[in-house]
């Protein structure tokens, strides 16, 4: 808690990945990759049809150092399933290839992704932004 | 900027007894395929992390800009 309170980006980027079922965090969007690796992961989860979150990282270069700080991972996209890292582009597509991706994912397909709650104060941007998405 | 034959020697270098070939046309990003009985019992992600941690903190993304990884228990 006092990481939160201290580091109020670390807490949100904690709670997005604990309060989304499958949350990608990407370089731009699912309607607009901006990077080949973020595009090929994407294109897996379309593909398995889930519905994910995702959450562009080139939005503020802070997620990004958060992000790999707190995961322990250092290149993006991160993909995590049931508040577990599964892994970056390589791991997602090796799995889709396998149907492990789709095994990990259809356990828990029908769940709704919700929106991240309120972490900012009010008036203030939220820290992230999390955009659902059916695959 | 690393060259492919300098990305293998420090993942060989890191991981004792591991075999990496390494690819890459612009010696900016890479393709590694990494072979090592150390991967032995671990998930992928876990893998991954052990060849991920051959490198500095920004390395991957930054000078390295993209290293496509593949790993294989020996």
């Amino acid at each position: 808690m006092t990481d939160q309170t201290e580091n109020p980006l670390r807490g949100a980027l904690a709670e997005a990945i604990a309060t989304n079922d499958v949350i990608l965090f990407m370089k731009g969007t699912p309607e607009q990759p901006m990077c080949g690796f973020s595009a090929r992961t994407c294109a897996a989860l379309t593909a398995t049809k889930t519905e994910f979150s995702s959450v562009d990282v080139l939005a503020d270069p802070r997620i990004r150092q958060e992000l790999s700080s707190l995961s322990n991972w250092p290149t993006i996209p991160q993909l995590f399933v049931r508040g577990e890292l599964v892994g970056g582009a390589d791991i997602v597509g090796e799995m889709y290839e396998s149907g492990e991706l789709a095994a990990v994912l259809g356990a828990d397909a029908t769940a709704t992704a919700e929106p991240l709650p309120g972490t900012a104060a009010p008036g203030e941007a939220a820290p992230i932004q999390i955009e659902n998405r059916l695959g | 900027m690393p060259t492919a034959t300098e990305v293998k020697e420090r993942i060989e270098g890191g991981i004792p007894g591991a075999s990496a070939d390494v690819e890459s046309s612009d010696n900016v990003h890479f393709t590694a395929r990494v072979v090592a009985s150390d991967f032995a019992g671990l998930s992928l992600v876990e893998q991954h992390r052990l060849v991920y941690a051959v490198f500095s903190e920004g390395e991957l993304g930054g000078t390295i800009h993209a290293l496509a990884l593949t790993t294989e228990t020996q």
